[in-house]
């Protein structure tokens, strides 16, 4: 494979001086992830605090590549330089991924832009790790907002995008009625709501049913510690339509965040959810390691023969880790 | 070391519509393991660069079916040099076998002719990002 001969620090010198070959190259070694990856957060890590973070989630075919690549637009006209991270699934079968986000955001091209697609890729944990250290590079050497784009599908997706300062998300006529709206985990982490190509029959009726379910949740208050009752904004994105208010809207939660105190409590809970998902697979390393040692594979013997359960046996398997 | 994904560029570049091909060579790619980044119609030769960087790609390959390889090969092979970069290009689709030589010569690194497999797309593919790897 292609080796970077350059070292991470090196490289982190010249991204930080805005050559973008750098700055690809860092996010190769954040998504190989090891030791690194790990050096590249280090480096990274002082510099940051300052990006107004974006989540634009949704389900696939809803628009989110189209509405992401009308923001960035939008952004960059308004002289903010964007980075854009676009998550797209890995195949489980073959590893292999087919990243199209790009084509979506076509006439972007531009030194004030930077746009990566990023595959989840199969091994556990890799995406909940390598999307926190991608956005913390783009942080770091200067972009201001970073639009990260997942497919609404798996907590781990939902968690990358719900977890950023601003969270938007994407539906569209006919995605469900007012009992799908309740039971989606993914609409209890918007912050903004498009109903996007709003020109198809229905769109009031998504508008309605997301109304309802706001309404339920002051009722039953859930939204008591965050007054900000997330607008809902019709958009065509793909011929522009609404998409200047989209980022009207998200500018002012920004504004919000910062008014209400409530950045700080949100950049806690992510790191918050990074350091668990660090600790989670240091620890999960070390426990599956337990699991191939002697006394490991005959709790697995006992287990197998029934003399114990599997949940006394990893019992006993913590117990000689944590000692 | 966790395993290193090959990451491909696929393109079409100018005003060339015919697209069948390189989804169907996007598809290809993917079930073999790859990370494809697939920028689609009427690309330029410094949006292909640009992406090229910022994707941080191992290959780019493009896709031709209007008889313009022979003008936006060496023109494609330029400007990835001309941006300093390494990277090798494939150039497939309707290439008749007496354009290949110019192509390689001008510095495109391998072309997929009419009627290769879909085990010869990967194997030509492989092949070209190794020839970089031995340098």
């Amino acid at each position: 494979m292609k080796s970077h001969g350059e070292p991470v620090h090196a490289l982190f010198e010249k991204a930080f001086a805005g050559e973008r070959r750098s700055i690809g190259q860092l996010l190769s070694v954040i998504e190989q992830g090891g030791d690194q990856a790990d050096s590249v957060t280090e480096m990274a890590h002082t510099f940051t605090g300052k990006a107004h973070i974006v989540g634009i989630t949704g389900a696939p075919g809803s628009g989110k590549s189209t509405l992401t690549g009308q923001l960035t637009r939008i952004s960059s006209e308004a002289g903010w330089k964007t980075a854009v991270l676009a998550v797209d699934p890995s195949s489980p079968l073959t590893g292999g991924a087919i990243l199209g986000d790009r084509i979506r955001m076509d006439d972007l091209a531009g030194e004030e832009t930077f746009i990566r697609s990023m595959a989840t890729r199969g091994h556990s944990g890799g995406l909940a790790l390598a999307v926190p250290a991608a956005i913390r590079l783009f942080d770091a050497v200067g972009y201001d907002p970073v639009i990260i784009e997942t497919v609404g599908v798996g907590q781990v997706e939902v968690d990358v995008a719900g977890t950023a300062d601003t969270t938007v998300v994407v539906v569209t006529p006919g995605w469900g009625d007012a009992v799908q709206a309740n039971k989606a985990g993914l609409l209890e982490v918007a912050d903004i709501f498009v109903v996007n190509k709003a020109d198809r029959p229905g769109a009031k009726d998504a508008r309605r049913d997301l109304e309802l379910m706001l309404d339920l949740g002051h009722i039953s208050g859930l939204n008591d510690q965050n007054e900000f009752r997330p607008p809902i904004i019709m958009t065509n994105a793909l011929h522009g339509e609404g998409t200047n208010e989209v980022w009207k809207n998200i500018k002012e939660h920004g504004e919000h965040l910062h008014s209400s105190g409530q950045l700080e409590q949100r950049q806690s809970n992510r790191i918050h959810l990074e350091i668990t998902n660090r600790l989670n697979r240091v620890i999960g390393e070390v426990a599956s390691s337990v699991l191939e040692t002697k006394a490991g594979r005959e709790l697995l013997k006992s287990v197998a023969s029934r003399e114990i359960s599997p949940s006394e046996a990893a019992k006993q398997l913590a117990a000689k880790v944590l000692k | 070391m966790a395993d290193k994904k090959i990451r491909i560029l696929l393109a079409k570049l100018g005003l060339d519509g015919h697209d069948r091909g390189i989804k169907i060579v996007a598809r290809i790619l993917r079930d073999a393991g790859m990370e494809v980044i697939y920028l689609g119609l009427r690309q330029t030769t410094g949006s292909i660069v640009a992406a090229a960087e910022e994707e941080d790609a191992d290959a780019i390959g493009l896709s031709m079916h209007n008889a313009g390889h022979l003008t936006l090969g060496p023109k494609m092979v330029d400007a990835i040099s001309g941006a300093g970069l390494d990277i090798p290009l494939v150039i497939g689709g309707i290439v008749p076998d007496e354009d290949v030589a110019d192509l390689l010569s001008s510095g495109v690194t391998s072309v997929i002719g009419p009627g290769a497999s879909a085990e010869e797309v990967v194997a030509i593919v492989n092949g070209a990002i190794a020839t970089r790897e031995r340098k």
